[in-house]
């Protein structure tokens, strides 16, 4: 009866109004402050791994898929920095604004809530994944990768993932003691996510049980595969899957992780 | 402890009221079950040793943390219901520094404001009228890191007025300024209070309450132990004068054969003497007994401070 009802409560319902763009607001106010910063890792990182693994090891690989190496690896990259970019964003910069900057307790004081704080900063954290995605996704473009005007549509993915990411990194940051403590989903879940969800070779590498799992539990894969869709415009219902594993993720974890701030924060 | 409602029949309103107001975490009982009125227009100041309270209170009253048991009522709104309308008309100084320190002086106010739907101009209007009263004008493109301890003070009770509060909560305004940065703050809230802002304050300096609240309640273990005007708790607890002298053993034979009502204190290698008889008591005493180091002064919100939550160190 006791742990029905406290299930209950972490999937109730937040009472949320317009005010989460106010604390959404504050966020754009400072990174744009520090735009410069914020730009070159999205811009650069892709260029490193283009050079490196797409011109470099690519001509030791055959194709994949009927793509060239570069071409297979260009859109994982624009998929990875949705997950990082947000994932890191909920999880280390909210940790930071919550606990080092008490930014949270500032915010709390006025009409704005906890909950609209959290649901702020998650929409906050799939902006930051629409934003360096972009970037990755005009460096791709500019190596002449991609090849289909489906293109357009990856920006609406980038959002979406994002705020997937987010929601799952806010999971985590309601659990941290101390900032320390996302080493560890930065070493269990991240990394194993930007190596084994179909990024730099094809899931179908991989031992059945592996894909199986890959395909249930990192969400990644997901992400993968719906951007390289659309980068080289090759639409398959397999896609639909992907879609909805994603559309039914977001809204389960973005009401849980504001329940778990919301525990946390307010005793 | 019941407080004395006397003031409200002379007219003046309750604008905060608790009754039986409980604050429980898991096996801490940190607010026991009390009961308190903040009357419109009043400095009310909330004493106490470290973990008294004081702060879970002030954190009730705006609403971020939750009663365990009890009511309380800001401006005839509960704050278990109407948080955002309380929260609108409140303004609130914390103990810790919580400003934006990726922003300027000035961009720390126009972010607070939007949070509060106040428009742009309206904001920049109050920003600069509080940077002026403030003596921040100098400083409003100033990243926060660039400033003092005293000028992050006086940044977060000028962020506490940006929407015009009818009601400020100031825990611990002064905590760890310098005289001249305190005095400038007392004088401000002094005007606030002239202006007619509802004021509570939670302080560990008696001087700081004994200057500005014209109630205090002394807070302890979660209780309220005792209520009232500044000098009244004085006269009642400590009597007027103190006297102050070098420990001897035949000093204090000596004194309590003089004072036999006395309270005799010794602190260190002090001797403390408080009575309940008028002024002057000790007068004849220090005539007669010209020993070197001995002093009369006149007794304080320290003193009664210091007798009704004793001496032994908290937390």
């Amino acid at each position: 009866m006791k742990s029905s009802r406290r299930i209950a409560t972490v999937f109730s319902l937040p009472n949320l109004t317009y005010r989460v763009w106010k604390v959404w607001l504050r966020n754009l106010d400072v990174f744009m402050k520090t735009y410069k910063v914020n730009f070159f890792p999205p811009l650069l990182e892709p260029i490193f791994y283009l050079v490196a693994l797409g011109y470099g090891l690519g001509t030791l690989v055959q194709n994949i898929q009927g793509l060239p190496y570069i071409n297979f690896i260009a859109p994982a990259l624009i998929a990875i920095s949705m997950m990082n970019s947000s994932f890191f964003e909920c999880t280390y910069g909210s940790f930071v604004r919550m606990y080092f900057q008490k930014t949270f307790d500032a915010i709390i004081a006025t009409p704005v809530s906890i909950e609209e704080v959290i649901a702020g900063e998650l929409v906050w954290g799939a902006t930051r994944s629409l934003i360096s995605s972009s970037i990755v996704l005009g460096v791709v473009a500019a190596f002449g990768l991609v090849t289909s005007p489906l293109f357009l549509l990856i920006p609406l993915v980038a959002f979406l993932t994002g705020l997937m990411f987010s929601a799952i990194a806010m999971c985590f940051t309601s659990l941290a003691p101390n900032i320390d403590f996302f080493n560890y989903p930065a070493f269990l879940l991240i990394t194993p996510m930007f190596l084994l969800s179909g990024t730099f070779f094809p899931l179908t590498d991989l031992p059945g049980f592996i894909q199986i799992f890959a395909k249930a539990f990192l969400p990644l894969t997901h992400a993968v595969s719906l951007t390289r869709a659309l980068t080289i415009g090759n639409l398959e219902s397999s896609l639909l899957i992907s879609l909805i594993w994603i559309a039914a993720a977001t809204p389960v974890f973005f009401i849980l992780s504001i329940n778990l701030m919301k525990r946390k924060l307010i005793k | 402890m019941r407080v004395s409602f006397g003031r409200s029949s002379m007219g003046l309103d309750a604008l905060i009221k608790a009754q039986n107001l409980t604050k429980r975490y898991d096996d801490f009982l940190a607010v026991d079950s009390i009961s308190f009125e903040v009357f419109k227009g009043e400095c009310c100041g909330f004493l106490g040793p470290n973990g008294a309270g004081k702060t879970t209170t002030i954190k009730m009253i705006h609403c971020v943390l939750p009663l365990t048991a009890g009511s309380l009522i800001v401006s005839g709104l509960d704050v278990s219901k109407r948080q955002r309308e309380i929260k609108k008309m409140v303004g609130v100084a914390p103990q810790e520094d919580n400003l934006d320190p990726d922003f300027t002086v000035l961009h720390n106010l126009l972010v607070y404001a939007r949070y509060f739907d106040i428009p742009k101009s309206e904001a920049l209007k109050r920003s600069d009228e509080l940077l002026k009263f403030f003596q921040l004008g100098e400083k409003r493109n100033v990243i926060i890191d660039q400033l003092s301890t005293g000028m992050k003070r006086r940044l977060i009770l000028a962020r506490a007025l940006i929407n015009e509060p009818q009601i400020l909560l100031l825990d611990e305004p002064t905590t760890g300024l310098d005289p001249q940065a305190r005095h400038l703050i007392w004088d401000r809230i002094r005007s606030l209070k002239k202006q007619g802002v509802t004021i509570i304050l939670t302080t560990h300096y008696m001087d700081e309450a004994s200057e500005l609240c014209d109630r205090t309640l002394i807070m302890d273990n979660g209780i309220i132990i005792e209520e009232g005007k500044p000098a009244d708790l004085v006269r009642k607890h400590v009597g007027e004068d103190v006297l102050e002298v070098d420990y001897g053993d035949e000093v204090m034979k000596d004194l309590q054969e003089k004072f036999p009502d006395a309270r005799l204190e010794v602190i260190g290698d002090r001797i403390r003497v408080f009575t309940s008889q008028p002024h002057g008591v000790f007068e004849s005493f220090l005539k007669d007994f010209p020993t070197k180091g001995a002093a009369i002064r006149n007794a304080n919100l320290e003193d009664v401070f210091l007798k009704l939550t004793g001496r032994r160190l908290r937390e």
